[in-house]
């Protein structure tokens, strides 16, 4: 006893001594009249390897939080225990940003951000868990942009988190690599889980519901980083996304219909399997080109290389919102009103339109059940006496060539 | 660990009580571990209230500077003796190791019977890991200004250039927030001091001279950098285009440009930016939200009130305005100028 009583003193003073980078130091936070002011401070005090644990409670915020000190993990005591609401937030333009490397955040929610809840730029190794993001006010366009927004990052991992009420997407990741999205839930967003811009991403064992377009996997001009490919989107449930589109115009995603299980825009390598789509009001995968005008002559606009295989459907375009764009429209007139599962657009570049694609770009869609299709042919549809469309979804089957699982160390 | 933070400020204020410094010499600012708590502690100014500093220490003056509430900024530069300033084509000036770049926002009132009041002083310093923010509140007593880590909210009031009394919630940023606009490719580096920026004359102690002419003089540089000048975006006599992008470049261009803290847009407003839809023309935003205000472009030409950029300059509500941090109040002249440059393109 007293020999244990004794190496545990010496254990305790050695530690003092060695402790920087062995043991964490611990810096516990309560809700109090300073929340911002303390947190802010063990923020930029804090040193690589520290922990900040924000106790259970309501933390409200009138300024924005950031973190830039790497190895740094931010947790609470539970999403529904520690709560950091900006209701009241009178600057800044995040609730939390993040731009140090090797960074967890983990067991606490962020409440009305006045803009995006957690946006982080530019680091390598960002782990998010059981993290929620929500605007208590329901779907509404006063809501902030997005939920979980890593961007420009590397090494990118969303698990166990909710997102709720996004006025662009719950759960965002874009300009990104080595991307794992899994076991979450996104709802009431206009977009539930979106992928933009990146490259190699897995996004699985999510469920994406009451959003107006469930899943997004997206490609934009002029950006610093684009040409996204190698997404993997499997054992999803995108199901019930028919909230009406409540995106502030001149965004992107205010072009989702209401009722949209998946969307894949101008991607290559998009591997979309194993997945429940269903309920939607419009259609239950969407593939498309983007289609605005651009400058920028490095973009391909064209989605590619996409393989839809093993995917269970339920019913969908019972009630297509022909309110955002053509698609829902054309997609009625074309089927007579017997809505596809899986909607192409068809455009390509004008050579492979006339010549045809290179085998290795063309769209696979295997082993979906009774699925039903519907695809374009642009030169029919243009001219008359021409099969406007392809509803045979027979004219796509092939043979799958899986793409590599996504993988990076999870342990920093 | 939290003993040793706890040991090694006590070491710190024991060192600054001991030393009472105010000697900037005593300051080894290039391994500058132990950060003042108080800006008195750094000798840089004879007079600290009136902001008269000591002879190693230069004031000096922008062309065009960032709108910050209508503050009045007294800026000072420290270099250390005997070294030299670098000059690259379009940058800002390459500052050696040791030197110090100070800036006092305050409200003078000179419009109207208001004291005047200094709000806070930053500080960047650039030491051997690289340069430093620190930032410093003056007290009521207007006798020193305090470390403040977290930044500060001082709400005040102020005499504007009408002579009218406005209320404000001055923010003083934290250290992240300098950091947000001070960034690029993730390397802390001063803004405002670049050549074209600085090519003008201002009133010195023994009367008035050009910067540049001045700072050769003290050998910091070469006589003659062949810097051209950019349009100081107040003048209405320069031409509208150059007025608008220089008031563009100080104001957003630190942020909006390759590798800054906002390039995940793709908008870019640096002042050498020549690609149009980069600037914003006929440019759909990216990750605007709500921000947008339901508009479809950043820069409608002919159009200012169609565009999200003017509408972001105007807004006050922090998840739209723009910039992100540094300012609650508008600047109606900066709109004004935006405006009309819109207008006529």
């Amino acid at each position: 006893m007293k020999f244990l009583r004794l190496s545990n003193q010496f254990f305790i003073i050695a530690s003092l001594f060695v402790s920087v980078p062995i043991f964490a130091a611990v810096q516990v936070i309560k809700p109090s009249e300073n929340s911002y002011q303390e947190i802010q401070e063990a923020l930029i005090l804090a040193e690589p390897g520290d922990i900040i644990r924000l106790s259970a409670g309501v933390f409200s915020l009138e300024d924005s939080l950031s973190l830039d000190v790497a190895g740094v993990q931010i947790e609470g005591e539970g999403m529904s225990q520690t709560i950091l609401d900006f209701s009241n937030q009178l600057s800044g333009a995040q609730g939390l940003s993040v731009t140090s490397d090797n960074v967890t955040l983990q067991d606490l929610a962020i409440q009305n951000a006045k803009g995006d809840a957690i946006k982080v730029k530019g680091v390598t190794n960002i782990k998010f868990l059981r993290v929620k993001t929500e605007w208590t006010n329901g779907p509404s366009s006063d809501n902030g942009a997005y939920g979980l927004y890593p961007v420009e990052s590397k090494n990118v991992l969303i698990d166990g988190c909710i997102a709720i009420g996004a006025s662009d997407a719950g759960i965002y990741v874009g300009q990104s690599q080595n991307i794992i999205v899994r076991n979450s839930r996104a709802e009431f967003n206009v977009a539930g889980i979106e992928i933009e811009n990146s490259y190699f991403a897995d996004v699985y064992n999510n469920i994406a519901t009451n959003n107006t377009g469930g899943i997004l996997v997206f490609d934009l001009p002029g950006l610093p980083q684009q040409g996204g490919h190698h997404v993997r989107v499997f054992k999803n449930r995108s199901v019930g996304n028919n909230t009406d589109n409540f995106a502030p115009e001149g965004n992107i995603v205010g072009e989702v219909p209401r009722g949209t299980g998946i969307i894949i825009q101008a991607n290559s390598d998009v591997e979309i399997f194993d997945n429940e789509i269903g309920e939607n009001d419009t259609v239950n995968i969407a593939v498309v080109t983007y289609g605005n005008d651009t400058d920028d002559q490095a973009y391909y606009p064209h989605p590619k290389s996409v393989q839809i295989h093993g995917n269970k459907f339920g019913p969908t375009g019972y009630n297509p919102d022909t309110s955002k764009g053509e698609l829902a429209q054309i997609l009625f007139d074309l089927s007579g009103g017997d809505m596809p599962d899986i909607f192409w657009d068809g455009l390509l570049p004008l050579s492979q339109l006339v010549f045809g694609q290179p085998e290795n770009e063309k769209m696979i869609i295997t082993n979906n059940g009774d699925a039903t299709m519907l695809a374009i042919k642009p030169i029919g549809y243009m001219l008359p006496f021409f099969e406007p469309a392809i509803l045979d979804i027979n004219e796509f089957d092939g043979e799958i060539t899986p793409l590599e699982k996504v993988e990076f160390d999870e342990t920093f | 660990m939290k003993l040793f933070k706890k040991i090694s400020l006590l070491i710190t204020l024991f060192i600054c009580f001991e030393s009472k410094s105010q000697n900037i010499s005593d300051y080894d600012f290039e391994n500058f571990l132990n950060t003042p708590k108080f800006l008195s502690q750094y000798g840089f100014f004879k007079d600290l209230k009136n902001q008269i500093p000591v002879e190693d220490v230069h004031p000096y003056s922008l062309k065009s500077a960032l709108f910050s509430d209508e503050t009045d900024k007294l800026r000072f530069v420290y270099v250390p003796k005997g070294e030299k300033i670098g000059y690259v084509k379009n940058k800002v000036f390459i500052f050696p190791v040791g030197s110090v770049l100070i800036k006092t926002f305050a409200y003078l009132n000179k419009n109207g019977p208001m004291a005047a009041e200094l709000l806070e002083t930053r500080l960047l310093i650039n030491t051997n890991d690289g340069w430093e923010a620190i930032s410093y509140v003056w007290n009521e007593d207007q006798t020193d200004a305090k470390r403040a880590i977290a930044g500060a909210t001082i709400p005040t009031r102020f005499i504007n250039s009408s002579g009218e009394i406005i209320n404000i919630r001055y923010r003083a940023p934290n250290q992240n927030q300098c950091k947000e606009c001070h960034q690029l490719k993730k390397v802390m580096t001063p803004i405002g001091p670049k050549a074209r920026n600085m090519n003008k004359i201002v009133q010195y102690k023994n009367g008035e001279m050009n910067q540049l002419v001045y700072w050769a003089a003290l050998g910091w540089i070469n006589e003659n950098l062949g810097s051209a000048s950019i349009s100081n975006y107040a003048d209405v006599n320069a031409l509208l285009e150059d007025r608008a992008r220089a008031y563009l470049d100080i104001n957003c261009g630190h942020c909006h440009i390759p590798g800054g803290s906002a390039d995940t847009t793709g908008l870019y407003l640096n002042y050498t930016e020549r690609g149009k839809e980069q600037i914003g023309i006929y440019k759909k935003p990216v990750a605007a939200g709500r921000a947008s205000g339901n508009l479809k472009y950043s820069i409608v030409p002919g159009h200012p009130s169609d565009s999200i950029l003017l509408y972001r300059m105007k807004s006050l509500d922090p998840g739209i305005m723009m910039p992100e941090s540094g300012r609650a109040l508008s600047d109606e002249t900066g709109i004004e100028l935006i405006s009309d440059w819109i207008d006529k393109l």
